[in-house]
Parts: structure tokens; sequence; C-alpha cells
């Protein structure tokens, strides 16, 4: 593991942190499916364990852990983004007759 | 890892961060998600074309698996269903990270690679992981009715849990010395999963926004985790950004409950300590029909709304637009007051409104409203207790003295829609309803906001 792994982490917490703090409470639920769709990126690291054949003897283990992660991975990034948008689609500013 | 994939996924973190960028307002919100999906595209997409994956069929099949069950979830969900989604997607999140963590401990223990700083990595991510996932389950039950919602406690749960809690810190621990011990790492993921269970337990459903928080920052931290284990660095960046935000929303849903996260997670088991010296039981109160609310609406020029977890069961957010579309058509200003707790999960009232038409900008935050409330002709409370009582900010011996509430006692008239004069989820007594100014309007929310709107149009 290398140190770089920790910066990257910090920084990105940093950035975190003040980009989070910014979103308005009007839509803190559409944030949380957001970030659970963007958490989905877990998919990237799933695929490669469902898609490479392992040292060779626990392939098998490998691909059926790697599809069930694949699975869960794209249920969250597919319905995240689909949820988000539907949501957000609902936040709308009436046009005011005055 | 080549430099290739390391500009794509480069590029893919930039529009996370700028697609999260984008939720700071209403306006730039769906552009920001667009950014966010394209960068989830190219970061997958850049993946499977990167030569590392050799067979495919597991991938297909459970890329269209997920896909339906996502697309069917995200397109059938009814909003108010939301906090379980949300509950249940942090649980399948989490899922995918145990299971990442699992597969890298058997593949890297077969090739003999295992370091103490790998060990380190996975111990996080199977541990924060497998907690979320049960943990949400646990959530998603208690939101879907499927559990009691009621805090469940015995005697000792704190020494349980924290004694469970020390053997698997034990475990992981020792793992970082000896990696090679798959007994230990199994039963250090089985213990975790029991862990998951007993600390939403005691937890009721009013701290579920707490609870649901706290899980979406521990499956960002099992993402980051996973990033640190197969050396992946827009893992990392996209679960810092998960985790950061969580983290801020438990902060929020805290101290909008005024109890600090260890309280809600330990201390939640408190039985709360009805103070009955001061219940006067045979103070009055005032009740409200019909036609004395029409008559007061009328009169009013401003009007503030206040909604609750009440109005989501009522399920009468439809009918809440419906009585303030009547009240604008006659010029009178109508607001909603939301409050960071009210509900379910961060937000779920804005939801909701948004879901039956409300403008966007009528939603006003308990800061922003609290200021000018004494200028507020009529406030209605629909299904909302604990954050409007006075007692919060007046009684030192009241169990929520210091919460922020939105002051509703400030406006000249409030009108209290309930179904009963029983208390709130705190069962703490509310002196807001003996007030000279609070008329109360007894019944189902639903059905007295309609019998309003069909007075209102009558005329």
């Amino acid at each position: 593991m290398q140190i770089e792994l920790v910066y990257i982490l910090i920084l990105a917490g940093f950035v975190g942190f003040e980009i989070i703090k910014k979103v308005t409470p009007t839509l803190h639920t559409p944030l949380m499916s957001a970030t659970n769709a963007i958490s989905g990126i877990s998919l990237v690291g799933s695929l490669v364990a469902a898609g490479v054949a392992g040292g060779g003897v626990n392939s098998d283990i490998s691909h059926i852990l790697g599809f069930v992660a694949v699975t869960a991975a794209t249920i969250n990034v597919v319905g995240g983004f689909m949820i988000t948008e539907r949501m957000l689609k609902m936040f709308k500013k009436k046009e005011k007759k005055s | 890892m080549n430099y290739y994939m390391e500009f794509v996924y480069v590029i893919s973190s930039i529009l996370f961060i700028m697609g999260l960028k984008g939720l700071s307002h209403p306006e730039s919100a769906r552009r920001g998600m667009h950014y966010a999906e394209i960068g989830m595209l190219l970061a997958v997409i850049g993946t499977l074309v990167s030569g590392k994956i050799i067979t495919w069929e597991w991938i297909i099949a459970g890329i269209i698996i997920g896909s339906a069950i996502g697309s069917a979830m995200a397109i059938f969900m009814p909003m108010t269903a939301m906090p379980q989604r949300i509950a249940l997607s942090h649980a399948f999140g989490a899922l995918a990270a145990v299971l990442v963590g699992i597969n890298e401990y058997i593949e890297k223990g077969h090739l003999g690679e295992l370091s103490s700083g790998l060990m380190g990595a996975l111990g996080f991510e199977v541990l924060f992981g497998a907690l979320t996932v049960t943990g949400s389950l646990m959530a998603f039950g208690k939101l879907n009715e499927m559990i009691k919602g009621a805090p469940i406690t015995y005697k000792g749960q704190n020494i349980v849990n924290i004694s469970l809690f020390l053997i698997t810190v034990g475990m992981f621990v020792y793992l970082v010395f000896f990696p090679y011990e798959p007994v230990v790492f199994y039963s250090m993921i089985a213990l975790s999963f029991v862990i998951g269970i007993f600390i939403v337990l005691p937890i009721g459903g009013a701290d579920m926004p707490v609870v649901i928080s706290l899980m979406n920052s521990y499956a960002g931290l099992a993402i980051a985790a996973t990033g640190f284990a197969i050396d992946n660095k827009v893992l990392i960046i996209a679960g810092s950004l998960d985790g950061s935000s969580g983290f801020i929303l438990s902060i929020i849903m805290s101290k909008a409950m005024n109890r600090s996260f260890a309280n809600v997670l330990f201390g939640a088991v408190g039985t709360p300590q009805v103070d009955h010296t001061n219940l006067a039981e045979a103070r009055p109160i005032t009740r409200f029909g019909i036609e004395d609310t029409k008559f007061v609406l009328e009169q009013a020029e401003r009007v503030v709304i206040v909604p609750g977890y009440g109005m989501a069961v009522a399920q009468a957010q439809h009918t809440v637009r419906e009585l303030s579309d009547e009240l604008e058509k006659r010029g009178i200003k109508v607001e909603f007051a939301i409050h960071p707790v009210a509900g379910r999960m961060p937000g779920h009232m804005n939801v909701l409104l948004a879901e039956a038409n409300v403008s966007y900008d009528q939603l006003l935050e308990m800061e922003a409203i609290n200021p000018t409330m004494d200028t507020v002709d009529v406030c209605i409370v629909i299904g909302a207790n604990d954050v409007v009582n006075p007692a919060a900010r007046t009684e030192k011996s009241s169990p929520i003295y210091g919460m922020p509430i939105i002051n509703v006692d400030k406006a000249k008239t409030v009108i209290v829609m309930k179904r009963s004069m029983a208390t709130g989820f705190a069962g703490i007594e509310n002196p807001l309803f003996y007030e000279p100014n609070t008329k109360m309007l007894f019944g189902d929310a639903k059905k007295v906001l309609q019998e309003l709107v069909t007075e209102f149009k009558k005329v």
C-alpha cells in the first residue's frame, strides 16, 4: 500500500466536506441517493473480481462472489441514478402568476 | 494499473465531484447528476475494456440482473417509501464491498501476498461493510414496519455491544499481524454482521434519520477501504465523498435533535422521563372546527405550514398543496417550514412536498423562517409535535431542552392538526397546545384538510 493513497483519501475527504456542506437541505434526500449511486463505483472492483480467473484454484468462488457483488453494485448505480433523477425532476419552481 | 486507466479514473473523479457540487441548488442539480452519470459510465466502460477482464458471462449476468432490479425499484418505489429504499441501497453497496474484500482475501492469500498493510485495508473494508449490511437491513425492516419500530432494549445492552465491538477490533488487530488465519477473518466478518443488528435494535423510529446518515457514511468508508485494498484511486475518492456526505448529514441530524452521536447510538435506550408534575390535565385547550379554521385563514396575509411525520403517514401532502393553492388564489402568501429531522430521513418532507408539486422556493429551512415568525398570521402544524414544542426553549427540566425548534408559538394564531392529545415520539407534554393563541383541530390530517379544501372551494 502506498502513502499516496492516504493523501488522496484525506484530500478527497476535505473536498467532500466542503462540497456537501453547501448542498441545500431541500435536496438532502436526493443527495443521499446520489452518493449512493456514486458509491456504486465499487462495481469497478466487482467487475475485476468477477471477470478475472483468479489464481486458478479459487476461480469458481471468485466468479460467484464477483457476480453477486456486480449485481448489488449495479442495483445501486442504475437504481440510484434513476431515482435521483426522478426526485430532482419533481423539484420545480412554480411560475408565479402575478 | 496503466496510464490509460488512471486517466479515465481521474476524469470520472472530477465528474463525480462536479455532480455533487450541482446539488447546491435545485436549478443545477439535474445537470450535476448527468455529470456523475457520465463519470460512472466512463469508469465502468474503461474497466471493461482495460484488458483485465477475461471471463464475461458472470459480469453480463450480474449487470443485467442488477439493472433490472435497480430500475424496477427506481420506477415503482413510491416516494413515501424513499427512506426504506435508501436504507436498502446502503445494504447493497456495503454487500458489494464485503464480497470484493472476501474475494481479495482469498486471491491474495492464495498468491501469498497478504501484507499487513493490505490486511488493514481489507479489515476496514469487511468490518464497515458487514455492519452496514445488517444495520441497514434492520433500519429497512423498522422503516417498513416489518420489525417493531420502537426501541428494543434489554439489560446490559451497551455492555454486550461494547464487548462485541472490542472482540471484533481485537480480531482485526490480530489479523494485521497474522493475516493467514482464515478462521479469524471469517469470524470477524460474522461478528460484524451481528454488531450491525445489535446497534440498530435499540434505536427508535424517530432516530432513523441519524441511523440512515450514519450507514451512508459507513458504506462510503467501506468503499474507500476497498480502494486501498485493490489499489484503485477512484474508489477512494468516491468512497470519501460518500463517507463525508453521510458524516455531515449525521452531524446535522444529531444537532437538530439536540443529541450527540454517542447519545443516539448508545443512549437511545433511555426511556424518556415524562415529567407529569406540571402536566395540568385540567388546563383548557381551544378546539377549532373547519369553519373557524377557514375564517381565520381567510383573514391572514401570511400563512406558514409546518409538516411532520404525521403528514407522511396520512399521505396528506397532495391535499396540503391543494389547500396552499386555495390560499394563494386569495392572495395569501404560503410558505412551508421544514425542520431538519421532520420525517424519517434527511430531506424527507421536501421530497414529499416536491412530489405534490409544491414549488421549491416555498420550502424554507427552520433557520430561515424562525426570525420572521412573529410576522406570520397563521401557522398550521400538520402531524408534527416535538419539533414545535416550545418547552425546548423554556423548560430546563424538559428532556428536549435546547433542541432547535420551529417557533410556531410566536405566530399570531397556531392551528394544530392532530389525531388526539397524545404526546409525540419523545413522550413529552407539549405546552404549545395550551397557549391562548393555539387552536386544536382534531382528526385525521388528510380528512380534515380535504374538508377544509372543499369548504374553500364552495365559494
